[in-house]
């Protein structure tokens, strides 16, 4: 039992630093421009499908995931030149409808292109097996490992790079206060286009990730769309520090919660309405944590403002 | 009653906008009380089912219009209380209550409950906060209708039969599309008292500026969080309806994605007009018919279409006759576009 909650944190682990780095881009977004995206997911989603494109080109897992990265990036700076920046100056309601056309667009788009059917990513022959972290007792897939691994590299790199350099001082400075940036000389607009992008080669990080461990689909997009606001209301919109919190608190909740959700329900119910109930509550969980939190601390956890 | 609510071009009524003149709404009524008499006469039954869900949907979408064009409340969670309607329904099918005078009242009576929870908890935030919440609100209840194999699960509930009228059958296509008229009908008029009365001229002012309401004494947040519950209750009406029509409900009416095209049925109507939900549906589903039945990608179509309208004309079809009119000079009444503008 003690093992197996480990396996899950494990899994918690490596789904919070996924959802990390949705929600890192989205929070930017939403902190810095004042810009509510609906069409993150959807980033994310192509993203997944041009790293399987590249895969099969080159049939290698590292030059697909680049590519893909740097494809998705140039698709995320397009889009806010030609469309975002014009939604901006639009209001909320404006800017949920625009995006939820994107998410319509785009996922039509992709079945058109890559047909209905979900693509496969292989997996990197060297990472496939398990790699033994207790003797004969815990084996965790290595590919995971990777994933954790290079979650946690980003979100170091993220916090440096909010924290140490001149980029993120004006990152900081535009969540804060944009318009005062603007006039302090911080040129706002090529920052947006930047912080765009940036949002969108995250977003293609995680969904080439992802690719090997689950199906590459249409709608893809709009299952972790869900979540990754969740984490950045959690965490305070605006705020890395928040999103990282705020995505390993979800995906902890949502794996361990579920894990042990089951559990305790067995001992109260019969089995399998414990295994369908347990993780629906989970989900719940999440939720009503949202909501506790934009009940309580409306401004999030960590706060980015003010 | 044109001195106190007519045509919102008069100048007494500023703010109220799009409100239409009695002799419309006779022409509209009797236009869809004769509808169903032409398409059965033309061999056409397939379209009587059409017109049945254009008027629920049109209810659908006014009922989302009362929070989001009047009062400026952007819920991103109506699908919510469609479904608790539709839920509310087929549940008690399931336990052999099919009268529709305790299904129905039912139905509208537990969504405004949920929408007046949901409210309650969703109107002291604002902003994006409140459309983040609405729409968690929205995914709990999804969560909560997938996970109940009692209540069908992912594959939804079907409903044995329609709900029983005493002395009245409501089977077939032509007399379910009365019976959805009638009640829908008495919606809209209920709708429009409220709209027209002083509690939604007070609504469409605390749209345009809540602080100053608050100042001057409004209740604000109490006659939001009652719109908010009409809302919502109006939205189960159309839900129990929709159950009613597709006999059964699915999950799928829960999802964020439901809410998203009420939202766009709503402003391709045109948010905070009477007619704006109305007529919204009515495009919405005549051109996902004409269109899905020609080609397979009708979302791309939608996407499209809806990115033009939110970049070219946000303010919906019905806002269209006020833009003529502002050409021809000053045009100083304040239009729901008001709405448009970042809270």
């Amino acid at each position: 039992m003690l093992y197996l909650i480990l396996e899950q944190a494990l899994n918690g682990l490596q789904y919070g630093l996924m959802l990390f780095l949705l929600a890192a881009g989205l929070t930017l977004v939403f902190g810095i421009m004042d810009l509510i995206n609906l069409a993150h997911g959807s980033l994310y989603m192509i993203g997944a499908f041009l790293a399987a494109a590249f895969y099969q080109v080159f049939e290698s897992f590292f030059p697909a995931l680049l590519l893909a990265i740097l494809s998705t990036a140039l698709i995320g700076a397009l889009l806010e030149r030609v469309l975002y920046r014009r939604l901006q100056r639009m209001s909320h309601l404006s800017q949920v409808l625009a995006t939820f056309a994107l998410i319509l667009i785009a996922n039509e788009t992709i079945k058109i292109i890559f047909g209905a059917q979900p693509l496969m990513i292989g997996m990197p022959a060297s990472l496939s097996g398990p790699i033994e972290l207790i003797t004969d007792e815990l084996y965790y897939p290595a590919y995971r490992m990777l994933i954790i691994g290079v979650g946690l590299v980003v979100a170091l790199g993220l916090y440096l790079l909010v924290n140490r350099t001149r980029i993120g001082m004006w990152m900081r400075a535009g969540a804060s206060n944009p318009d005062m940036a603007a006039v302090m000389g911080v040129r706002i607009k090529p920052l947006f286009t930047f912080v765009f992008a940036l949002g969108a080669a995250l977003c293609a990080l995680a969904g080439a990730l992802l690719g090997p461990l689950l199906a590459v689909s249409v709608g893809m997009g709009e299952s972790i769309l869900i979540p990754a606001f969740e984490v950045i209301v959690i965490g305070g919109i605006g705020s890395m520090r928040g999103a990282l919190v705020g995505s390993l608190l979800v995906g902890m909740i949502d794996t361990l919660g579920r894990l042990l959700l089951t559990f305790g329900l067995k001992l109260v119910v019969d089995s399998s309405t414990a295994a369908t109930l347990g993780p629906t509550l989970a989900s719940m969980m999440v939720s009503l944590l949202m909501v506790g939190v934009l009940f309580f601390r409306p401004q999030g956890l960590f706060p980015a403002r003010g | 009653m044109n001195t106190r609510f007519g045509p919102s071009r008069s100048a007494e009524t500023p703010l109220v906008a799009g409100l239409p003149g009695a002799w419309t709404a006779i022409a509209v009524a009797l236009a869809l009380a004769i509808y169903p008499l032409i398409m059965s006469s033309m061999d056409e039954p397939f379209y009587i089912s059409i017109g049945s869900r254009v008027l629920i949907l049109a209810l659908a979408a006014s009922a989302l219009n009362l929070a989001l064009g009047y009062g400026g409340m952007i819920s991103l969670g109506h699908a919510a209380f469609l479904g608790t309607g539709g839920y509310t329904v087929a549940i008690l099918a399931k336990y052999d209550v099919l009268a529709s005078w305790v299904a129905v009242p039912a139905a509208v009576l537990f969504a405004a409950l949920a929408a007046f929870i949901i409210g309650a908890v969703s109107l002291r935030t604002r902003g994006v906060y409140f459309i983040m919440i609405t729409l968690a609100f929205a995914q709990l209840f999804y969560y909560l209708a997938i996970s109940l194999p009692e209540f069908g699960g992912d594959d939804g509930l079907p409903l044995s039969a329609r709900s029983t009228i005493p002395g009245l059958s409501i089977d077939s296509d032509l007399a379910f599309y009365y019976f959805v008229l009638f009640t829908a009908g008495l919606a809209f008029v209920l709708l429009y008292r409220l709209v027209a009365s002083r509690f939604g001229r007070a609504l469409v002012a605390i749209r345009e500026n809540e602080r100053r309401m608050a100042a001057i004494g409004y209740p604000v947040y109490r006659l939001k969080l009652m719109a908010f519950t009409l809302s919502g209750g109006l939205a189960g009406l159309a839900g129990a309806l929709l159950a009613n029509l597709s006999l059964g409900v699915t999950p799928h009416t829960l999802t964020w994605h439901q809410s998203g095209l009420l939202m766009v049925m709503v402003i391709i109507g045109g948010s905070g007009y009477f007619w704006g939900g109305i007529t919204g549906a009515a495009i919405f589903l005549l051109l996902e018919e004409s269109i899905s039945t020609h080609t397979e990608h009708w979302n791309l179509i939608l996407g499209l279409l809806l990115l033009f309208i939110v970049m070219v004309a946000p303010n919906g079809v019905m806002s269209l006759r006020e833009r003529m009119r502002a050409r021809y000079g000053a045009n100083d009444r304040a239009t729901p576009k008001a709405s448009t503008e970042k809270a």
